[in-house]
C-alpha cells in the first residue's frame, strides 16, 4: 500500500466521490428513534389507555380512525419509520456479525425483500382501506 | 498445573532459579499458549510464580520465561508503558502487561490468586502473546497519522496557539498499543473497520490548526468502514492505557462529519 501524496500543490482534493450513505443512515436512526418514541407511545397510549383500551377496537373503530387523514397519516409514518429503522438496526447487526460475504449478501436479501414486502402491504392497506365492506359477524 | 519444563529451556532462559523473596507469595498464572509448529488451536498452560504485590504481570511472565519455559514468547520493549509493546488480555480485559501490579489482582480473603493472560483479541496470533499488528498498522496508515499542507511552505515554524494545542491534546497521547482497537467488538468482526485507534490518531490532526488535510481524513472516516460502525460500547475508554478519552474523539469526529461544510 502506497501512502504517496497526489498532487501535492492542488489545494483541495476533489471530494464527494464517496457516499454518504452511513452517514445519513446513522442521522435516520437518531432522528427516526425520535419520531417513533412520539408515535409509537401515542399510539400505545390511544389504543390501550385512553376510552376503554384494547376491548373497543373492531372493524368500526379501525375504520373510523383511517377515515381521517391525520389518523392515515399518523399510522403511515409509523408503519414507514418503524420499518426502516429496524430494517436498517437489522442491517447494521448483520454487517457485524455475518462472518462471510456470501451469508452477509442472502441475510440481506432476505431483509430487504421482507422490508419492502412489509412496506408495499401496509401502505396499499392504509390507502385502499374500503370501510364500506360489509361485516360478516 | 503443568509441571515446569526446565529441562526444555531454550533461547531465553537464563537457567536456574533465583531466591524467592522475602513476603512473596506463589500465584498462578494461566497463559494461552500457541505454537503453530505443533498445536492446532490454543491452549492454556498454567505456571506457579513467587510474586510479590509490587510486581508487574510483566515480571510474572519475565520469571515464566527466563525461569520456567524459555519458549514462552511475548513482545516488551521499554517495560514502562510508553512503548505499547506489551498489550495483552488479563484477566478478561486489555491491559499492558507492565502497568498492572500483581496486588491490584490479588484474590480476597487469602484465597490462592490466578492470574490469566491471553493475547489480545481480533488479531492473528502469530506464537503465544504475539499478535501480528499488521491489520492494526494498515488501518492507522489508512488515516494518513502525518501533518498534510498545502501552498508554500513557511520558512520559521509553524505557528500554533495553547488553545489550538490543547483541542487535540487527549488524542496525542497515543502509543498504538492496540488495546481499544482489540477490545472492540465491531473490530473483532471479520469486516474492515478502522478500529479506535486509527480514529484517534486521524482525530490527532483533523483537529490540528496546522493541519490541512482534515477534508481528505474525514472522507476516509465517512466511508463504510469508518466511525459509523461505532456502537459507543466505551470498550475502548475503558482499555487505553494512557486514558485517552477514545470514545469521545470517535464522538468528536462524527460530530465534525455531521456538520462539516
Amino acid at each position: 500500500m502506497t501512502l504517496a501524496l497526489d498532487k501535492p500543490r492542488a489545494p483541495r482534493r476533489p471530494s464527494a466521490r464517496r457516499s454518504n450513505f452511513e452517514l445519513a443512515s446513522w442521522l435516520f436512526m437518531r432522528i427516526s428513534g425520535l419520531a417513533l418514541i412520539v408515535l409509537v407511545l401515542g399510539h400505545l397510549l390511544i389504543m390501550n389507555i385512553l376510552d376503554g383500551g384494547v376491548h373497543r377496537i373492531n372493524f368500526a373503530f379501525v375504520a373510523g380512525r383511517w377515515s381521517s387523514p391525520f389518523w392515515q397519516f399518523w399510522d403511515l409514518s409509523m408503519l414507514w419509520l418503524a420499518e426502516i429503522h429496524g430494517g436498517n438496526g437489522l442491517r447494521t447487526v448483520i454487517n457485524d456479525y455475518a462472518r462471510k460475504d456470501a451469508t452477509r449478501f442472502w441475510l440481506k436479501i432476505m431483509l430487504y425483500v421482507s422490508m419492502v414486502l412489509i412496506l408495499a402491504l401496509g401502505s396499499y392497506v392504509i390507502f385502499t382501506f374500503d370501510a364500506t365492506i360489509p361485516t360478516t359477524n | 498445573m503443568t509441571a515446569a519444563t526446565v529441562t526444555q529451556a531454550s533461547a531465553g532462559s537464563r537457567g536456574d532459579q533465583p531466591p524467592v523473596p522475602d513476603g512473596a507469595i506463589t500465584v498462578t498464572v494461566k497463559i494461552m499458549r500457541f505454537n503453530p509448529e505443533l498445536d492446532s488451536e490454543p491452549r492454556w498452560e498454567s505456571f506457579g510464580v513467587p510474586a510479590l504485590p509490587t510486581d508487574r504481570v510483566l515480571n510474572l511472565l519475565h520469571y515464566v520465561k527466563w525461569y520456567l519455559d524459555g519458549t514462552l514468547t511475548f513482545r516488551r520493549s521499554c517495560a514502562h508503558g510508553i512503548c505499547g509493546s506489551d498489550a495483552m488480555q488479563i484477566n478478561g480485559v486489555n491491559r499492558l502487561a507492565c502497568k498492572v501490579l500483581v496486588k491490584d489482582l490479588m484474590a480476597g480473603g487469602g484465597k490462592h490468586t490466578t492470574i490469566t493472560v491471553a493475547p489480545i483479541k481480533g488479531l492473528p496470533v502469530n506464537k503465544d502473546l504475539l499478535v501480528d499488528m499488521e491489520p492494526f498498522m494498515e488501518a492507522f496508515r489508512a488515516v494518513k497519522p502525518f501533518l498534510i499542507t498545502y501552498g508554500n511552505e513557511p520558512t520559521r515554524e509553524r505557528i500554533q496557539s495553547a488553545t489550538d494545542r490543547e483541542r487535540f491534546d487527549d488524542t496525542t497521547k497515543c502509543i498504538l498499543c492496540a488495546c481499544c482497537t482489540t477490545s472492540c467488538p465491531v473490530f473483532w468482526n471479520e469486516g474492515s473497520y478502522f478500529g479506535p485507534a486509527a480514529i484517534v490518531n486521524a482525530h490527532r490532526f483533523i483537529f490540528d490548526s496546522r493541519d490541512e488535510g482534515s477534508q481528505e481524513r474525514l472522507d476516509i472516516l465517512n466511508d463504510a468502514e469508518g466511525v459509523w460502525r461505532c456502537r459507543t460500547t466505551f470498550n475502548c475508554t475503558d482499555a487505553c492505557p494512557r486514558g485517552i478519552q477514545v470514545t469521545k474523539a470517535i464522538q468528536e469526529v462524527k460530530r465534525a462529519l455531521l456538520f462539516r461544510r
